[in-house]
Protein backbone atom coordinates (compact mmCIF):
# COMPACT_ATOMS: atom_id res chain seq x y z
CA UNK A 1 0.00 0.00 0.00
CA UNK A 2 2.89 2.28 1.17
CA UNK A 3 4.04 3.06 -2.76
CA UNK A 4 0.84 2.12 -4.48
CA UNK A 5 0.72 5.92 -6.21
CA UNK A 6 4.44 5.74 -7.11
CA UNK A 7 4.67 2.42 -8.50
CA UNK A 8 1.34 3.32 -10.58
CA UNK A 9 3.59 6.37 -12.07
CA UNK A 10 6.14 4.52 -12.58
CA UNK A 11 4.59 1.94 -14.72
CA UNK A 12 2.91 4.42 -16.19
CA UNK A 13 6.33 6.14 -17.57
CA UNK A 14 7.52 3.07 -18.39
CA UNK A 15 4.46 2.19 -20.65
CA UNK A 16 4.33 5.45 -22.15
CA UNK A 17 8.85 5.46 -22.70
CA UNK A 18 7.92 1.39 -24.22
CA UNK A 19 5.79 2.91 -27.40
CA UNK A 20 8.62 5.06 -28.14
CA UNK A 21 7.68 8.19 -26.43
CA UNK A 22 11.27 10.56 -24.91
CA UNK A 23 11.72 11.01 -21.51
CA UNK A 24 10.41 14.71 -21.49
CA UNK A 25 6.92 13.67 -22.98
CA UNK A 26 6.31 10.67 -21.10
CA UNK A 27 6.82 13.16 -17.79
CA UNK A 28 4.34 16.06 -19.70
CA UNK A 29 1.46 13.46 -19.93
CA UNK A 30 2.32 12.10 -16.18
CA UNK A 31 2.21 15.85 -15.70
CA UNK A 32 -1.59 16.00 -16.75
CA UNK A 33 -2.06 13.11 -14.77
CA UNK A 34 -0.92 14.56 -11.41
CA UNK A 35 -2.78 17.61 -12.52
CA UNK A 36 -6.21 15.64 -12.70
CA UNK A 37 -5.32 13.99 -9.39
CA UNK A 38 -4.99 17.49 -8.42
CA UNK A 39 -8.35 18.63 -9.48
CA UNK A 40 -9.48 15.56 -7.93
CA UNK A 41 -8.46 15.31 -4.71
CA UNK A 42 -9.87 19.53 -4.80
CA UNK A 43 -12.88 18.95 -6.24
CA UNK A 44 -13.71 15.94 -3.89
CA UNK A 45 -11.99 17.83 -0.89
CA UNK A 46 -14.54 20.85 -1.31
CA UNK A 47 -17.51 18.72 -1.07
CA UNK A 48 -16.34 16.38 2.31
CA UNK A 49 -15.59 19.61 3.30
CA UNK A 50 -18.58 21.65 3.26
CA UNK A 51 -20.35 18.92 4.57
CA UNK A 52 -18.39 18.36 7.44
CA UNK A 53 -18.38 22.31 8.34
CA UNK A 54 -22.28 22.01 8.31
CA UNK A 55 -22.37 19.25 10.22
CA UNK A 56 -19.71 20.02 13.18
CA UNK A 57 -21.45 23.80 13.22
CA UNK A 58 -24.73 21.58 13.65
CA UNK A 59 -23.38 19.42 16.46
CA UNK A 60 -21.65 22.33 17.85
CA UNK A 61 -24.81 24.18 17.88
CA UNK A 62 -27.03 21.21 18.94
CA UNK A 63 -28.81 21.09 15.48
CA UNK A 64 -28.41 18.29 13.44
CA UNK A 65 -26.83 19.83 10.23
CA UNK A 66 -28.25 18.39 7.33
CA UNK A 67 -29.67 15.44 7.11
CA UNK A 68 -32.37 14.28 4.20
CA UNK A 69 -30.50 13.76 0.96
CA UNK A 70 -28.35 10.47 1.18
CA UNK A 71 -27.01 9.10 4.26
CA UNK A 72 -26.47 11.76 7.17
CA UNK A 73 -27.33 14.12 4.15
CA UNK A 74 -23.93 13.23 2.88
CA UNK A 75 -25.52 14.12 -0.83
CA UNK A 76 -26.20 17.67 0.41
CA UNK A 77 -23.19 19.18 -1.35
CA UNK A 78 -23.39 17.69 -4.23
CA UNK A 79 -27.08 18.73 -4.32
CA UNK A 80 -25.67 22.57 -3.90
CA UNK A 81 -23.15 22.10 -6.64
CA UNK A 82 -25.80 21.22 -9.26
CA UNK A 83 -28.03 24.11 -8.01
CA UNK A 84 -24.92 26.56 -8.47
CA UNK A 85 -24.31 25.12 -11.75
CA UNK A 86 -27.53 25.54 -13.63
CA UNK A 87 -27.91 29.18 -11.99
CA UNK A 88 -28.80 32.17 -14.41
CA UNK A 89 -25.12 34.20 -14.58
CA UNK A 90 -25.68 37.84 -13.99
CA UNK A 91 -23.33 40.40 -14.47
CA UNK A 92 -24.32 44.15 -13.32
CA UNK A 93 -24.02 46.98 -15.59
CA UNK A 94 -21.79 49.11 -13.45
CA UNK A 95 -19.00 45.88 -12.83
CA UNK A 96 -15.75 46.60 -14.32
CA UNK A 97 -16.57 43.62 -16.42
CA UNK A 98 -12.57 42.18 -17.44
CA UNK A 99 -11.63 41.73 -13.40
CA UNK A 100 -15.18 41.06 -12.50
CA UNK A 101 -14.55 37.89 -14.89
CA UNK A 102 -11.41 36.91 -14.03
CA UNK A 103 -10.92 37.38 -10.30
CA UNK A 104 -12.41 34.02 -9.50
CA UNK A 105 -10.22 32.17 -12.10
CA UNK A 106 -7.02 33.90 -10.49
CA UNK A 107 -8.22 33.08 -7.30
CA UNK A 108 -8.78 29.49 -7.96
CA UNK A 109 -5.68 28.75 -10.12
CA UNK A 110 -3.81 30.43 -7.44
CA UNK A 111 -5.33 28.11 -4.78
CA UNK A 112 -4.35 25.51 -6.85
CA UNK A 113 -0.68 26.06 -7.63
CA UNK A 114 -0.06 26.04 -3.80
CA UNK A 115 -0.80 21.74 -4.13
CA UNK A 116 2.40 21.81 -6.58
CA UNK A 117 4.83 21.42 -3.51
CA UNK A 118 2.87 20.09 -0.84
CA UNK A 119 4.27 16.58 -0.03
CA UNK A 120 1.41 14.50 -0.20
CA UNK A 121 3.28 11.37 1.09
CA UNK A 122 7.16 9.29 0.80
CA UNK A 123 8.18 11.09 -2.14
CA UNK A 124 4.88 11.61 -3.73
CA UNK A 125 5.53 15.47 -4.88
CA UNK A 126 4.33 17.35 -8.25
CA UNK A 127 7.74 19.10 -8.00
CA UNK A 128 10.40 19.22 -4.85
CA UNK A 129 11.28 22.37 -5.27
CA UNK A 130 14.50 24.41 -3.24
CA UNK A 131 12.59 27.08 -2.42
CA UNK A 132 9.51 25.06 -1.56
CA UNK A 133 8.50 27.06 1.26
CA UNK A 134 8.86 30.71 -0.32
CA UNK A 135 7.24 29.28 -3.24
CA UNK A 136 3.95 28.51 -0.85
CA UNK A 137 4.25 32.08 1.40
CA UNK A 138 4.61 33.84 -1.86
CA UNK A 139 1.80 32.34 -3.93
CA UNK A 140 -0.58 32.16 -0.81
CA UNK A 141 -0.41 36.15 0.00
CA UNK A 142 -1.31 36.73 -4.06
CA UNK A 143 -4.85 35.48 -3.17
CA UNK A 144 -5.31 39.11 -1.32
CA UNK A 145 -4.99 40.23 -5.16
CA UNK A 146 -8.22 38.38 -6.11
CA UNK A 147 -9.98 39.31 -3.39
CA UNK A 148 -9.50 42.58 -4.13
CA UNK A 149 -10.37 42.13 -7.65
CA UNK A 150 -13.20 41.00 -6.73
CA UNK A 151 -14.15 44.11 -4.40
CA UNK A 152 -13.17 46.23 -6.36
CA UNK A 153 -14.83 45.71 -9.79
CA UNK A 154 -17.75 44.85 -8.52
CA UNK A 155 -18.61 48.45 -7.84
CA UNK A 156 -20.71 47.76 -4.57
CA UNK A 157 -20.40 49.57 -1.39
CA UNK A 158 -20.13 45.78 0.78
CA UNK A 159 -18.05 44.51 -1.82
CA UNK A 160 -15.57 47.17 -1.87
CA UNK A 161 -15.69 47.25 2.28
CA UNK A 162 -15.31 43.63 2.51
CA UNK A 163 -12.24 43.75 -0.59
CA UNK A 164 -10.56 46.36 1.58
CA UNK A 165 -11.21 44.59 5.13
CA UNK A 166 -9.56 41.40 3.52
CA UNK A 167 -6.57 43.07 2.54
CA UNK A 168 -6.08 44.84 5.46
CA UNK A 169 -6.21 41.76 7.30
CA UNK A 170 -4.81 39.19 5.37
CA UNK A 171 -1.39 41.43 4.60
CA UNK A 172 -0.81 42.60 8.53
CA UNK A 173 -1.40 38.30 9.06
CA UNK A 174 0.99 37.46 6.52
CA UNK A 175 3.95 38.79 8.95
CA UNK A 176 3.31 36.76 11.30
CA UNK A 177 2.47 33.91 9.36
CA UNK A 178 5.78 34.12 7.35
CA UNK A 179 7.85 34.79 10.74
CA UNK A 180 6.45 31.64 12.68
CA UNK A 181 7.53 29.46 9.60
CA UNK A 182 10.96 31.06 9.99
CA UNK A 183 11.86 29.30 13.09
CA UNK A 184 11.25 26.14 11.57
CA UNK A 185 13.31 27.02 8.60
CA UNK A 186 16.19 27.76 10.87
CA UNK A 187 16.28 24.28 12.61
CA UNK A 188 15.65 22.57 9.32
CA UNK A 189 18.48 24.67 7.24
CA UNK A 190 16.33 24.35 4.10
CA UNK A 191 13.50 25.60 2.60
CA UNK A 192 12.98 21.80 0.52
CA UNK A 193 9.57 20.79 1.66
CA UNK A 194 10.90 17.25 1.73
CA UNK A 195 14.34 18.06 3.73
CA UNK A 196 12.11 19.74 6.12
CA UNK A 197 9.80 16.47 6.60
CA UNK A 198 12.83 14.47 7.17
CA UNK A 199 14.52 16.47 9.38
CA UNK A 200 11.31 15.84 11.88
CA UNK A 201 12.09 11.66 11.89
CA UNK A 202 12.80 12.08 15.38
CA UNK A 203 10.96 14.77 16.66
CA UNK A 204 8.27 16.94 15.30
CA UNK A 205 8.72 20.46 14.99
CA UNK A 206 5.51 21.50 16.83
CA UNK A 207 7.92 20.35 20.32
CA UNK A 208 10.59 22.84 19.50
CA UNK A 209 7.98 24.97 17.85
CA UNK A 210 5.58 25.44 20.04
CA UNK A 211 5.14 28.94 20.24
CA UNK A 212 5.76 29.02 16.57
CA UNK A 213 2.75 26.87 15.50
CA UNK A 214 0.46 28.58 17.62
CA UNK A 215 1.36 31.76 15.81
CA UNK A 216 1.23 30.13 12.59
CA UNK A 217 -2.59 28.84 13.60
CA UNK A 218 -3.88 32.09 14.16
CA UNK A 219 -2.67 34.00 11.30
CA UNK A 220 -3.50 31.12 8.78
CA UNK A 221 -7.38 31.39 10.58
CA UNK A 222 -6.83 35.01 9.14
CA UNK A 223 -5.42 34.48 6.10
CA UNK A 224 -8.21 32.46 5.14
CA UNK A 225 -10.75 34.50 6.22
CA UNK A 226 -12.44 32.28 8.45
CA UNK A 227 -14.46 32.63 12.10
CA UNK A 228 -13.55 34.37 14.25
CA UNK A 229 -11.82 36.54 11.59
CA UNK A 230 -14.04 36.66 8.97
CA UNK A 231 -14.89 40.45 9.15
CA UNK A 232 -14.47 40.20 5.52
CA UNK A 233 -17.44 38.87 5.28
CA UNK A 234 -19.62 39.37 8.18
CA UNK A 235 -23.09 38.04 6.95
CA UNK A 236 -24.67 40.19 8.99
CA UNK A 237 -23.20 43.29 8.37
CA UNK A 238 -21.55 43.12 4.93
CA UNK A 239 -24.28 40.52 2.98
CA UNK A 240 -20.94 38.27 1.89
CA UNK A 241 -18.37 40.57 1.17
CA UNK A 242 -16.09 40.71 -1.74
CA UNK A 243 -18.80 38.03 -3.17
CA UNK A 244 -21.97 39.96 -3.16
CA UNK A 245 -22.42 40.63 -6.86
CA UNK A 246 -21.48 36.91 -8.15
CA UNK A 247 -23.95 34.26 -8.75
CA UNK A 248 -23.75 30.92 -9.87
CA UNK A 249 -20.50 29.07 -11.02
CA UNK A 250 -18.40 32.46 -10.33
CA UNK A 251 -19.40 32.25 -6.75
CA UNK A 252 -19.07 28.46 -6.71
CA UNK A 253 -15.34 28.93 -7.67
CA UNK A 254 -14.84 31.67 -5.04
CA UNK A 255 -15.75 28.85 -2.33
CA UNK A 256 -13.94 26.32 -4.01
CA UNK A 257 -11.31 28.25 -3.59
CA UNK A 258 -11.45 29.17 -0.22
CA UNK A 259 -11.78 25.77 0.66
CA UNK A 260 -8.95 24.78 -1.41
CA UNK A 261 -6.74 27.44 0.68
CA UNK A 262 -7.99 25.72 3.57
CA UNK A 263 -6.70 22.11 2.80
CA UNK A 264 -3.23 23.57 1.17
CA UNK A 265 -2.77 25.88 4.91
CA UNK A 266 -3.61 22.77 6.68
CA UNK A 267 -1.65 20.66 5.09
CA UNK A 268 1.20 23.36 5.05
CA UNK A 269 1.12 23.05 9.01
CA UNK A 270 1.10 19.07 9.28
CA UNK A 271 3.97 19.36 7.25
CA UNK A 272 6.06 21.49 8.91
CA UNK A 273 5.21 21.15 12.40
CA UNK A 274 3.16 17.55 12.67
CA UNK A 275 5.82 15.45 10.78
CA UNK A 276 4.40 15.81 7.50
CA UNK A 277 3.50 12.16 6.13
CA UNK A 278 5.38 10.42 8.99
CA UNK A 279 3.86 7.85 10.76
CA UNK A 280 3.67 4.36 12.09
CA UNK A 281 1.67 1.54 10.64
CA UNK A 282 -0.12 3.51 8.03
CA UNK A 283 0.99 4.38 4.35
CA UNK A 284 2.12 7.77 4.09
CA UNK A 285 -0.58 9.52 2.16
CA UNK A 286 -3.15 8.37 4.72
CA UNK A 287 -1.36 9.82 7.57
CA UNK A 288 -0.92 13.47 5.81
CA UNK A 289 -4.76 13.16 4.99
CA UNK A 290 -5.73 12.37 8.41
CA UNK A 291 -3.10 15.17 10.22
CA UNK A 292 -4.76 17.39 7.36
CA UNK A 293 -7.57 16.63 8.29
CA UNK A 294 -7.48 16.89 12.08
CA UNK A 295 -6.42 20.41 11.54
CA UNK A 296 -9.40 21.39 9.72
CA UNK A 297 -11.36 20.15 12.05
CA UNK A 298 -9.86 22.06 14.71
CA UNK A 299 -10.24 25.21 12.09
CA UNK A 300 -13.65 24.53 11.96
CA UNK A 301 -14.08 23.87 16.16
CA UNK A 302 -12.57 27.68 16.37
CA UNK A 303 -14.80 28.49 14.11
CA UNK A 304 -18.04 28.27 15.54
CA UNK A 305 -16.68 27.82 18.95
CA UNK A 306 -15.77 31.95 18.99
CA UNK A 307 -17.87 34.93 18.69
CA UNK A 308 -16.31 37.30 15.41
CA UNK A 309 -13.74 39.74 16.21
CA UNK A 310 -13.92 43.36 16.06
CA UNK A 311 -11.80 45.39 13.43
CA UNK A 312 -9.98 47.42 15.43
CA UNK A 313 -8.88 44.11 17.87
CA UNK A 314 -8.38 42.18 14.75
CA UNK A 315 -5.71 44.85 13.32
CA UNK A 316 -3.63 45.41 16.57
CA UNK A 317 -3.84 41.74 17.37
CA UNK A 318 -1.65 41.66 14.37
CA UNK A 319 0.96 44.11 14.97
CA UNK A 320 0.60 44.48 18.61
CA UNK A 321 0.74 40.71 20.22
CA UNK A 322 1.37 38.06 17.48
CA UNK A 323 4.30 40.36 15.52
CA UNK A 324 6.37 41.17 18.49
CA UNK A 325 6.16 37.24 19.82
CA UNK A 326 6.74 35.91 16.52
CA UNK A 327 9.89 38.05 15.94
CA UNK A 328 11.17 36.87 19.69
CA UNK A 329 10.37 33.40 19.21
CA UNK A 330 13.12 33.87 15.84
CA UNK A 331 15.42 35.03 18.02
CA UNK A 332 14.59 32.68 20.76
CA UNK A 333 15.12 30.16 18.23
CA UNK A 334 18.43 31.13 17.11
CA UNK A 335 19.57 31.70 20.92
CA UNK A 336 18.26 27.57 21.34
CA UNK A 337 20.31 26.34 18.41
CA UNK A 338 23.33 27.76 19.91
CA UNK A 339 22.97 26.15 23.61
CA UNK A 340 21.99 22.79 21.99
CA UNK A 341 24.98 22.94 19.72
CA UNK A 342 26.87 24.30 23.34
CA UNK A 343 25.58 21.42 25.13
CA UNK A 344 26.42 19.01 22.27
CA UNK A 345 22.12 17.42 21.70
CA UNK A 346 22.67 18.17 18.15
CA UNK B 1 12.91 14.48 -17.65
CA UNK B 2 11.54 18.00 -17.20
CA UNK B 3 12.88 21.13 -15.25
CA UNK B 4 11.39 22.48 -11.88
CA UNK B 5 10.41 25.76 -13.16
CA UNK B 6 9.00 24.36 -16.70
CA UNK B 7 6.87 21.98 -14.86
CA UNK B 8 5.49 24.80 -12.28
CA UNK B 9 4.71 26.65 -16.00
CA UNK B 10 2.65 24.17 -18.04
CA UNK B 11 1.09 23.16 -14.36
CA UNK B 12 0.01 27.00 -14.71
CA UNK B 13 -1.71 26.51 -18.13
CA UNK B 14 -3.45 23.54 -17.14
CA UNK B 15 -4.71 25.03 -13.95
CA UNK B 16 -5.91 28.08 -15.64
CA UNK B 17 -8.25 24.95 -17.88
CA UNK B 18 -9.56 24.54 -14.49
CA UNK B 19 -12.42 27.07 -13.67
CA UNK B 20 -12.50 27.89 -17.45
CA UNK B 21 -13.69 24.22 -17.93
CA UNK B 22 -15.94 24.92 -15.03
CA UNK B 23 -17.01 27.90 -16.68
CA UNK B 24 -18.06 26.41 -19.88
CA UNK B 25 -19.99 23.56 -18.01
CA UNK B 26 -22.20 26.05 -16.33
CA UNK B 27 -22.47 27.81 -19.24
CA UNK B 28 -23.89 24.62 -21.15
CA UNK B 29 -25.97 24.11 -18.18
CA UNK B 30 -27.34 27.34 -16.89
CA UNK B 31 -30.52 28.97 -18.58
CA UNK B 32 -29.76 31.83 -20.77
CA UNK B 33 -33.14 34.48 -20.27
CA UNK B 34 -34.26 35.22 -24.24
CA UNK B 35 -35.23 38.68 -23.47
CA UNK B 36 -32.60 41.37 -22.10
CA UNK B 37 -33.20 41.76 -18.23
CA UNK B 38 -34.65 45.00 -17.03
CA UNK B 39 -32.08 47.60 -15.24
CA UNK B 40 -33.76 47.31 -12.15
CA UNK B 41 -32.06 43.31 -11.86
CA UNK B 42 -28.29 44.93 -12.81
CA UNK B 43 -28.21 47.50 -10.49
CA UNK B 44 -25.53 46.51 -7.67
CA UNK B 45 -26.63 45.29 -4.72
CA UNK B 46 -27.84 46.96 -1.62
CA UNK B 47 -30.40 44.88 -0.12
CA UNK B 48 -33.13 45.96 -2.60
CA UNK B 49 -32.41 49.76 -1.93
CA UNK B 50 -31.15 52.12 -4.83
CA UNK B 51 -28.11 52.85 -4.19
CA UNK B 52 -27.55 56.56 -2.92
CA UNK B 53 -23.95 58.35 -4.06
CA UNK B 54 -21.19 56.36 -5.56
CA UNK B 55 -20.49 52.92 -5.14
CA UNK B 56 -16.19 52.96 -5.30
CA UNK B 57 -16.68 55.06 -1.99
CA UNK B 58 -13.91 56.76 0.03
CA UNK B 59 -12.64 54.74 2.90
CA UNK B 60 -10.45 55.02 6.05
CA UNK B 61 -6.94 56.21 5.58
CA UNK B 62 -5.80 53.42 7.93
CA UNK B 63 -5.82 51.02 5.07
CA UNK B 64 -3.43 53.00 3.61
CA UNK B 65 -1.69 52.74 6.88
CA UNK B 66 -1.24 49.42 7.43
CA UNK B 67 -0.15 48.62 4.03
CA UNK B 68 2.67 51.28 4.54
CA UNK B 69 3.85 49.33 7.90
CA UNK B 70 3.56 46.30 5.68
CA UNK B 71 5.94 47.51 2.82
CA UNK B 72 8.33 47.16 5.72
CA UNK B 73 8.11 44.60 7.47
CA UNK B 74 7.67 42.17 4.19
CA UNK B 75 11.08 43.25 2.63
CA UNK B 76 12.33 42.31 6.11
CA UNK B 77 11.04 38.87 5.52
CA UNK B 78 12.92 38.27 2.20
CA UNK B 79 16.30 39.31 3.77
CA UNK B 80 15.34 37.13 6.75
CA UNK B 81 14.77 34.01 4.50
CA UNK B 82 18.16 33.34 3.09
CA UNK B 83 19.93 34.10 6.34
CA UNK B 84 17.76 31.29 8.62
CA UNK B 85 18.36 28.69 5.66
CA UNK B 86 22.02 29.48 6.42
CA UNK B 87 21.60 29.90 10.12
CA UNK B 88 23.67 27.14 11.31
CA UNK B 89 26.62 27.39 9.14
CA UNK B 90 26.90 31.26 9.61
CA UNK B 91 28.15 31.53 13.00
CA UNK B 92 27.45 33.87 15.76
CA UNK B 93 28.19 37.31 13.69
CA UNK B 94 25.42 36.95 11.15
CA UNK B 95 23.25 35.89 14.44
CA UNK B 96 24.13 38.86 16.22
CA UNK B 97 23.97 40.93 12.75
CA UNK B 98 20.29 39.76 12.62
CA UNK B 99 20.00 40.74 16.04
CA UNK B 100 20.68 44.46 15.32
CA UNK B 101 18.79 44.10 12.14
CA UNK B 102 15.81 43.00 13.87
CA UNK B 103 16.27 45.41 16.42
CA UNK B 104 16.27 48.37 14.16
CA UNK B 105 12.77 46.99 13.00
CA UNK B 106 11.67 46.90 16.27
CA UNK B 107 12.46 50.51 16.85
CA UNK B 108 10.32 51.08 13.56
CA UNK B 109 7.02 48.68 15.04
CA UNK B 110 7.54 51.02 18.48
CA UNK B 111 7.91 54.42 16.02
CA UNK B 112 4.56 53.45 14.43
CA UNK B 113 2.89 52.66 17.27
CA UNK B 114 3.62 55.69 19.17
CA UNK B 115 2.32 57.91 15.99
CA UNK B 116 -0.42 56.02 16.08
CA UNK B 117 -0.31 54.21 12.88
CA UNK B 118 -1.84 51.04 14.31
CA UNK B 119 -4.69 52.48 15.86
CA UNK B 120 -8.14 52.09 14.03
CA UNK B 121 -9.17 55.87 14.31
Amino acid sequence: MESLFLDIAQTLTGWLQSLGLSAVWADFILLIIQFACVAGIVTINVIILIWLERKVSGFIQLRLGPNRLGPWGAFQTIADAIKLLTKEDIIPTRTDKWIFRTAPLFFITVAMMLYLVIPMGDGMQIVDLNIGVFYFISLASLSTIALLMAGWSSNNKWSLLGAMRSVAQMISYEIPLTFSLLGVIMIAGSLRLSDIVAAQSNIWFIVFQPVAFITYFIAATAELNRGPFDMPEAEQELTAGAYTEYTGMRWALFFLAEYTNLVAVSAMASTMFLGGWQGPWLPSWLWIIIKTYIIMFVFMWIKWTFPRIRMDHLMSFSWKVLLPVSLANIVVTGVGIYVFKWMGWC
Amino acid sequence: MLSDYSTIGIFLMLTLAFPLAAMGMAWAVRPKPKCKPDDEKLLPYECGVDTIGRTWSRFKVNYFLYALVFLAFDVETIFLFPWAVKFSQLGLFAFVEMLLFIGILLIGLWYAWKEGALEWH
